[in-house]
């Protein structure tokens, strides 16, 4: 039995109240407040006590999928990536940089945002770069 | 936050939350339903509130915080400048504000009386519905009160005056000196966990990360040397309404979308859906197939916040590990990882990253703000508030300590102007929409959590009482609401909380989407669609019909 508690941030607000994980046996199977926290304080909020129990959802996506007609197949990531790598280009080639856009999200790490941005002006030189959540 | 960095040079949350507790004396809060949205910041709230601290809540929406209001005033929806200039009215005439702030650390002042001399509090009830001296009640408690912090959220910056609407409350703190001190400023209360991160590193289609801007060559000639490339893009891009109209048009061809569901936080859904079908190439990255993943040509499987290391930055700037705690389901990657993998597949150098500590490292030695930031400074230390430039930098809880990060503090005149859209006989209501305490944003996450879905099974628009027999709702329990732009059915819940004329939609729901019905008009320069106001009809639906 391997048991341990991760520190980590609620995903759901700009509060961000820290908070344990606890994982058994690699599985998520609560989460505590963390009292050192200098917002939060050893409290959470109803969505932050909730805070992973989206995590092993049976609706995640677990495999790269492509579309057919009106359905999906599932893809490997070489196959998935190797498309989007070309359709992109191609779209570029063709109409230009700006002819592309890119998303990156809130919900995201620092660090994958800056990625995304750098994606999108550093190799496909585009400015087309928004979130959603400006909003 | 244009409205923020216009005034102050700096968009970004000028106090920490645990300053509230500590040091608060008054706080005025406005458009956010702070109880609801952010409630471990509303516990610092209650705890001043608990040692004496005032609190004044100005919201159309009967809000939760409202309860703890020493004065509670709600003026009609989209009249937010007109009352802001009317507290500064107050303020002025009864000579409450700052004198020597305003005259060592700001300028514009007396541009700005110009105009707010046209806002006495009895004009000002005529236009928001706020009796005057209520309003000259709230106006001496903020200015009394020292320090005193502003509080806001969506429900200010989701209207096509919301960059008036900020510069207004800037002008507030500015005048009454609440600025550079603990437990004062201009708060403004960032919705999803990240949104402050997103926008610090460069998720913006007008700067680099730190806030850098693209049409800026010496920021151009930077990010060239730092990334090892030429020719980048010099022009301001496209925001996010922008380019689902240029979908629509033609012009925007393939989308890259990583972890959002535009289809359904856009304002006008119907008209969404229409321009993402004609993309030519949609890529989404996400953890659930979402609405806007359906119609994607690839789907990429990411990981989850408990599957992944990184970092996200709080509404305070305050900077925090996220820390893996279990691995991802299936082949499903961490964006940061799918993000170095297509790099790589398109030959681009500088992403070959081993961990995101790396990624990090490279962020902060591009981003001025960030510069000292290293995961081990943040294991050590718990969190970081930027401006944190150096490694000996502790970091910064206040901004705008001795000066203004753009030198003086600049006051604008700011006339009231009618929202877009106003109520008429066919379209008698104003609506508006918002966050509710159990849903998250466009509910992906939430609407999987059984705990959190109980609580808040199903859509609904709230009305009062009044309203309801005004249009013969006679027991009804369903209704239709209608816009210029669209219609859809849902239940109705009669509280007091609204306001007679207005009704709210929280918009969490796919089936009922507040967003069928909002309106596409935009700020002119944050580019936020106007949500907060619209004009509908209300129908009651019969029984035989549903
Ligand atoms: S616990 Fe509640 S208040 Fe704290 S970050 Fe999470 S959602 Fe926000």
């Amino acid at each position: 039995m391997d048991y341990r508690n991760i520190l980590t941030i609620c995903p759901y607000c700009g509060a961000g109240c820290g908070l344990y994980l606890q994982v058994l046996d690699g599985e998520i199977v609560g989460v505590m407040p963390d009292k050192e926290h200098p917002v939060s304080q050893g409290k959470l909020c109803i969505k932050g006590w909730n805070a992973a129990a989206f995590v092993h959802h049976p609706d995640r996506l677990t495999t790269p999928l492509i579309r057919e007609g009106d359905s999906f197949r599932e893809a490997s990531w070489d196959e998935a990536l190797g498309l989007v790598a070309d359709r992109l280009t191609h779209i570029r080639d063709t109409y230009g940089p700006d002819a592309l856009g890119f998303l990156v999200s809130a919900k995201c790490t620092n660090e994958e945002n800056y990625l995304a941005q750098k994606l999108a002006r550093a190799v496909f030189k585009t400015n087309n770069v928004d979130h959603c959540a400006r909003l | 936050m244009a409205g923020l960095a216009a005034a102050f040079g700096s968009g970004a949350m000028t106090n920490s939350t645990p300053e509230f507790s500590q040091h608060t004396r008054c706080f005025l809060i406005t458009g956010s339903n702070t109880t609801e949205t952010h409630s471990l910041i509303a516990s610092h709230v209650l705890k001043a509130k608990e040692r004496g601290a005032t609190v004044v809540v100005i919201d159309p929406r009967e809000v939760q915080i409202g309860r703890l209001a020493d004065l509670y005033l709600r003026p009609r929806p989209g009249t937010d400048v007109a009352w802001l200039n009317g507290l500064m009215y107050v303020i002025i005439t009864e000579e409450l504000a700052d004198q020597e702030f305003i005259e060592t650390r700001t300028e514009g002042f007396e541009e700005m009386w110009r105009v707010v001399q046209g806002y006495p509090p009895e004009r000002v009830e005529e236009i928001t519905g706020i009796p005057a001296e209520d309003l000259r009640a709230a106006a001496r408690m903020y200015a009394q009160n020292k320090p005193a912090a502003i509080l806001y959220a969506m429900g200010i910056t989701q209207h096509t005056t919301g960059t008036d609407n900020v510069k207004s409350i800037a002008n507030l703190a500015m005048l009454t000196g609440n600025l550079g001190v603990p437990g004062g400023g201009v708060n403004p209360l960032r919705g999803q966990n990240n949104v402050q991160g997103a926008c610090d590193v460069g998720g913006l289609p007008n700067v680099y990360p730190g806030y850098q801007a693209v049409t800026s060559p010496e920021a151009k000639a930077k990010f060239e040397a730092a990334w090892g490339v030429e020719g980048l893009p010099d022009r301001v891009g496209l925001s996010v309404v922008e380019m689902v109209n240029a979908a629509g048009e033609g012009r925007l061809r393939g989308f890259f979308v990583m972890g959002e569901n535009p289809l359904l936080s856009d304002p006008d859904i119907h008209h969404a859906r229409e321009c993402l079908e004609k993309l030519e190439f949609l890529a989404v990255q996400d953890i659930f197939m979402t609405e806007t993943a359906q119609l994607a040509h690839v789907v990429l499987p990411a990981a989850s916040f408990a599957e992944k290391d990184g970092t996200f930055t709080a509404t305070d700037r305050r900077i925090q590990r996220v820390r893996k705690a279990v691995d991802p389901p299936g082949q499903a990657k961490a964006d940061w990882e799918i993000l170095c993998m297509l790099a790589q597949r398109l030959g681009a150098a500088g992403f070959d990253f081993a961990s995101p500590a790396e990624v990090m490292d490279e962020i902060a030695r591009v981003t001025p703000s960030y510069g000292g930031v290293t995961y081990e400074r943040l294991d050590r230390e718990g969190s970081l508030q930027w401006p944190v430039p150096s490694a000996d930098h502790p970091g910064t809880p206040y901004l705008h300590r001795e000066k203004f990060t753009r030198g003086r503090g600049r006051f604008h005149a700011i006339e009231f102007q009618e929202a877009a859209e106003l109520p008429d006989e066919e379209y008698p209501f104003i609506l508006t929409t918002g966050r509710i305490m159990f849903q998250y944003h466009t509910g992906t996450m939430t609407r999987r959590s059984p705990k959190l879905e109980q609580e808040a099974p199903e859509p609904y628009v709230e009305m009062n009482p009044e309203d309801a027999a005004r249009i013969g709702l006679d027991g009804a329990r369903r209704v239709r609401v209608i816009s210029r732009r669209g219609e859809i059915e849902i239940a109705v819940r009669l509280t007091e909380r609204i306001r007679p004329g207005v009704v709210f939609i929280p918009f969490h729901y796919a089936e009922a989407a507040a967003n069928v019905l909002t309106h596409a008009a935009l700020d002119p320069v944050a580019k936020i669609p106007e949500y907060k106001v619209c004009a509908v009809r209300v129908e009651p639906v019969a029984e035989s019909e549903t």
